[in-house]
C-alpha cells in the first residue's frame, strides 16, 4: 500500500493500451516471453525430466543459483503462496540437515523438475516423494527464496550472528495482528506464473520439513500488485488503482545496490553472512471492500492521489508524469508513501492480491499481501509505515491483519551451496 | 527406478527433444503375448499359462462371471503378492506385479469372499527363489497375535460398557466407554480390512449414507453425553456392538496380514488421529479424542517396533528418526494425563487451539517418516 513513485522523467508508454488479460491474465504469453529472453532461460515441463525446447517461449525456468536470491529483484510472476514456519527441533545439524534438503529440492523445482526419486514408478507400496501435482507443468518461472526471522536466531546459538537491522517491527497505530498468523522462524516465498507450482513446492518443502519445522501460516496471492519491471502499465490492486509506478526494476543495478541489497559496510563481522542478502516485511493488509467500492469516485482518486483511469498524478496526464505532491491532499496515499516525503525512502514491492473467500459475514476476505524488500527495515519499511499509520486516508479501508519481518540470505552460489550456508556453517 | 531416471536426466543434457515422453514407458516391458490370460468366471478361474519367467509378470484378467471378483497373485500361505479387488462383471483390468522366482497361486474369488477358486503358478529364472525374510514372517505372526489380543481383551470391557447401557446407568456407561474404545482403536486398520464390521460399529453420525441406520459406539456416545439419556434402542444397539464385536474377535486372526500392510497400518492409525481425532470431530460428543489418539499411536508403534529389526537393517536414519518421533509425540501425550498408566486424558473441548496446532504438528512429524516405513520393509 505504500507508493514509491519516484521523481524522475516521464517514461514513454506504449501507445496502444494492451488488454487486460494480456497484463494480468495468468500465464500471459507476453509476461513469460520477456522472462525467457531476459533469463536466458531453459525450458522444459514437468514429465519428469524431460527437455522440450518448443516450452521455451512460455514458463521458462529461472535460475537458482547467483549472487542474490532469486524472487527479488526477479521480473514479479502472477501468482505466489507464501509460508511461514516454526522450527520445532533443536537439533542444531538436523535443522542444517533439512535446509540442505530444501536446497536441493528448490533446485530440482525451479529447474521444472520433480524431487527425490520422483511421482511415480517407484515402489508400489510406498508414497511417492514428489507430490506429483505439477507433473506436465512448466518450471512457470517458480522461484524460491528463504528467510530467516527474528525468532530463528534465539536457536540454535545464533544470537551473535542477528544482524542489528533485522528488527522487530513497532506496534503501528490501526495494526490488529492476529498471533496466529504473524512472525515465524523462518519463510518460504514461491512465486510462480502457475498457482499449481507455487502450491507444489510449498506443499513439498512442508512434507520434507515434517519433524524439523511446521507451517505457522500461509498465504496465497494472485495478480502482482506491482512490477519489478518497467511495464508499459502498472497492474492495479484490488481497490481498482495502479500503485507503486515507480518501484524498484530488477534492471536498476544502482537502485538495487542502494535501496535493497546489504552492503559488506551494513554489517559487522558477525553478521557479514547477510552481505548480498536484504530484508523482507511480509504484511497482510485486509480491505474493507464494500464500503470501498460505496466512496464516491473524487473521494477514492483523493485518497490515493492518482486518478482511476489513467494512473496519473493529481494535475498530471500520464501516469508516468512526475507527481507534483503539493497537488495531493496532505493524507492522499501517494504524497505520504512518496519518497520526497520520507527523506528519499525506497522500498522494493512484490506484493500480491488474495481473496480467501468471504468472511463469515458476507464480506470479501480479500486485500493486498504486502511484500517489501529493502537493505534496511530501520530505514524503509518502519518510517515509512509510521507515517502512513498515522496519516494516510486510506486507513479508512485497509487494516493490517498479520505481519512478520525476515532477515533473506544472499543466493546460493553453485550446486555445493545451501541456504543459510554462511550462518550455519560458522561455529557457534 | 533411479537408474531410469537418471538415464533420462542425461538426455535432457544433450537436449534431446523429448517431448513425447510423458509417461514411464520403460516400465512395461511385457508384451501382450507374455502375459498370462485370467478368465474369472463365477466357479471357474482359468489361466493361459502355469509357468512364466521371473520379472514383471502381466496378468489380463477377465470376469466373465455374474459378481464382482477379486484376482491375486499370493504364497501358498495366503500372503498375497499382488491384487486387484472389485473387478466388476465382464469387465477386464490388466494387474502388473514384480514378481521374483518361486512357487505361487493365482487366486480367483468371486463375490470378493472365501478362498476362491485357484490355480499354480511357476515362476522360474535365475535358481533365485523368492526368499522370505523370516524376521518378517515372525513380525506379521506376532501382529496377527497382537490383533487378536486386543479383540479379546476389548470383549470384556465392551460387555462392562453394555452392561451399564442396559442397566440405565449413565454415569457407568459413560465412564466405561472410553476404554471398550481403546483395542478396536489400537488395531483399527486390521478391523477396517474386513470391510463390513467398522461402519457397523465406529461410524460418526456424518458419515451415513442417506437412509443408513446409525448404530455402534458413536450413536450410543450421543445418547449418553449429548441427549443424556438411554432409551429401548440404545439398548438394542448396545447388544449388536457386542455381536459385531465378536464377529471382529472371530475374525481377526484370519485377517490378510503382510509386512508392508503392517508397515501402512502403522501410518493409517496415524492418519486417523489427523484427520479425526486431532480435530476432535471423533469424539465429539464425549470428548474423549484424546484416548483414541494414544490408542491408535499405540497400535502404530507395536507394528513398527515389530517391523524395527528389518527397517534398521535397510534405513538406519528412518529407524531414528521413527524413534525420535514416536517419543516426542507420546511425551506430548504424557502432557494431558496425570497418570502415565491411566487412560484419564484430557477432555479434548479443554485443548485449546495452540496445543491442538501442536499435537498436529507432532503428528505429522511422525506419520510423514511413518510413510517410508514400508519401502524400508521391502527393499
Amino acid at each position: 500500500m505504500t507508493d514509491t513513485t519516484e521523481a524522475t522523467e516521464t517514461e514513454a508508454t506504449g501507445s496502444a493500451a494492451p488488454s487486460r488479460r494480456s497484463l494480468i491474465g495468468w500465464g500471459g504469453a507476453g509476461l513469460a516471453l520477456g522472462a525467457a529472453v531476459a533469463g536466458g532461460a531453459v525450458a522444459m515441463t514437468r514429465t519428469g525430466d524431460d527437455v522440450d525446447p518448443a516450452a521455451a517461449e512460455t514458463g521458462a525456468a529461472i535460475g537458482f543459483h547467483g549472487a542474490h536470491q532469486s524472487g527479488i529483484a526477479t521480473p514479479v510472476q502472477d501468482r505466489l503462496h507464501f509460508a511461514a514456519f516454526d522450527v520445532k527441533t533443536d537439533d542444531r545439524a538436523e535443522f542444517v540437515q533439512m535446509l540442505k534438503e530444501w536446497t536441493a529440492a528448490a533446485r530440482r523445482m525451479t529447474a521444472g523438475h520433480a524431487i527425490g526419486e520422483g511421482a511415480y514408478g517407484g515402489l508400489a507400496e510406498a508414497a511417492p516423494d514428489d507430490t506429483g501435482e505439477a507433473l506436465g507443468l512448466k518450471p512457470s518461472r517458480l522461484t524460491l527464496t528463504i528467510g530467516f526471522g527474528p525468532s530463528l536466531f534465539e536457536k540454535f546459538g545464533l544470537q551473535d550472528q542477528r544482524p542489528e537491522a533485522l528488527v522487530d517491527l513497532p506496534k503501528f497505530p490501526g495494526d490488529a495482528l492476529e498471533k496466529a498468523r504473524s512472525n515465524g522462524d523462518l519463510c518460504i516465498q514461491a512465486c510462480a506464473d502457475d498457482p499449481q507450482v507455487a502450491v507444489h513446492a510449498i506443499r513439498n518443502l512442508a512434507r520434507i520439513g515434517f519433524g524439523k519445522v511446521a507451517i505457522r501460516w500461509s498465504q496465497l496471492g494472485f495478480g502482482k500488485t506491482s512490477s519489478t519491471t518497467p511495464d508499459a502499465q502498472t497492474p492495479r490492486n484490488l481497490m481498482g488503482f495502479k500503485d507503486g509506478t515507480r518501484n524498484i526494476a530488477g534492471t536498476e543495478p544502482d537502485r538495487l545496490k542502494k535501496f535493497v541489497w546489504v552492503d559488506g559496510k551494513d554489517v559487522d563481522e558477525k553478521s557479514a553472512w547477510m552481505t548480498g542478502g536484504s530484508y523482507l516485511v511480509a504484511r497482510r493488509i485486509r480491505m474493507h471492500i464494500e464500503t470501498w467500492d460505496r466512496t464516491p469516485l473524487q473521494e477514492q482518486e483523493d485518497i490515493f492521489g492518482r486518478d482511476k483511469g489513467e494512473g496519473a498524478p493529481v494535475g498530471r496526464a500520464k501516469e508516468r508524469d512526475k507527481p507534483f505532491l503539493k497537488a495531493m491532499k496532505p493524507d492522499a496515499h501517494v504524497r505520504l508513501a512518496h519518497p520526497e516525503s520520507n527523506d528519499g525512502v525506497t522500498i522494493l514491492r512484490r506484493g500480491y492480491s488474495f481473496t480467501d473467500g468471504t468472511d463469515g459475514l458476507g464480506r470479501l476476505e480479500a486485500g493486498l499481501f504486502f511484500l517489501a524488500y529493502q537493505r534496511d527495515v530501520r530505514k524503509g519499511f518502519i518510517p515509512l509505515q509510521r507515517r502512513l499509520s498515522q496519516s494516510d486516508a486510506l486507513n479508512e479501508y485497509i487494516q493490517h491483519v498479520s505481519s512478520a519481518v525476515f532477515a533473506v540470505p544472499p543466493g546460493v552460489r553453485d550446486k555445493d551451496d545451501w541456504w543459510g550456508r554462511a550462518l550455519f556453517s560458522k561455529e557457534a | 527406478m533411479r537408474a531410469v531416471r537418471l538415464s533420462v536426466v542425461t538426455a535432457a543434457a544433450t537436449a534431446a527433444a523429448l517431448t513425447a515422453v510423458t509417461g514411464c514407458t520403460e516400465k512395461s516391458t511385457a508384451k501382450d503375448g507374455d502375459a498370462i490370460q485370467v478368465t474369472a468366471a463365477d466357479s471357474k478361474c482359468t489361466t493361459s499359462t502355469k509357468s512364466v519367467p521371473a520379472g514383471q509378470v502381466t496378468l489380463k484378467i477377465e470376469n466373465t462371471g455374474s459378481k464382482a471378483t477379486e484376482v491375486e497373485i499370493v504364497f501358498p500361505d495366503d500372503r498375497i503378492v499382488s491384487e486387484k479387488e472389485n473387478i466388476g462383471p465382464g469387465t477386464k483390468y490388466t494387474l502388473t506385479a514384480e514378481v521374483k522366482a518361486g512357487d505361487y497361486e493365482i487366486a480367483c474369488r468371486p463375490g470378493m469372499k472365501g478362498h476362491g477358486v485357484r490355480q499354480k503358478l511357476t515362476v522360474t529364472g535365475g535358481g533365485k527363489v523368492a526368499k522370505r525374510d523370516p524376521r518378517l514372517d515372525k513380525a506379521v505372526a506376532a501382529y496377527r497375535a497382537y490383533a487378536q489380543e486386543q479383540a479379546d481383551e476389548t470383549l470384556p470391557k465392551v460387555a462392562t460398557f453394555v452392561k451399564a447401557v442396559k442397566d440405565g446407568d449413565l454415569e457407568a456407561a459413560k465412564k466405561a466407554y472410553a476404554p471398550s474404545r481403546i483395542g478396536w482403536e489400537r488395531t483399527e486398520p486390521v478391523a477396517e480390512s474386513f470391510g463390513d464390521i467398522d461402519p457397523e460399529v465406529d461410524v460418526r453420525a456424518d458419515g451415513l449414507a442417506d437412509g443408513q441406520k446409525w448404530t455402534g459406539w458413536h450413536k450410543l456416545e450421543k445418547s449418553l453425553w449429548q441427549d443424556k439419556k438411554i432409551t429401548a434402542a440404545d439398548k438394542t444397539l448396545a447388544d449388536q456392538l457386542v455381536t459385531d464385536l465378536t464377529d471382529w474377535q472371530k475374525r481377526v486372526g484370519k485377517a490378510v496380514i503382510t509386512p508392508t500392510s503392517m508397515a501402512n497400518g502403522a501410518k493409517e492409525l496415524l492418519d486417523e488421529v489427523a484427520t479425526g481425532k486431532v480435530t476432535g470431530e471423533e469424539e465429539r460428543y464425549s470428548h474423549t479424542d484424546l484416548v483414541d489418539f494414544k490408542a491408535n499411536v499405540e497400535g502404530a508403534q507395536k507394528s513398527y517396533e515389530l517391523l524395527k529389526p528389518v527397517a534398521k537393517e535397510n534405513d538406519a536414519a528412518l529407524v531414528t528418526e521413527l524413534d525420535k518421533q514416536f517419543a516426542a509425540l507420546n511425551t506430548l501425550l504424557d502432557k494431558y494425563r496425570t497418570d502415565k498408566n491411566s487412560y484419564d486424558f484430557t477432555s479434548y473441548d479443554k485443548v485449546g487451539k495452540a496445543d491442538r496446532k501442536e499435537l498436529s504438528d507432532a503428528v505429522n512429524a511422525l506419520a510423514e517418516p511413518l510413510s517410508k516405513l514400508a519401502a524400508a520393509v521391502v527393499k
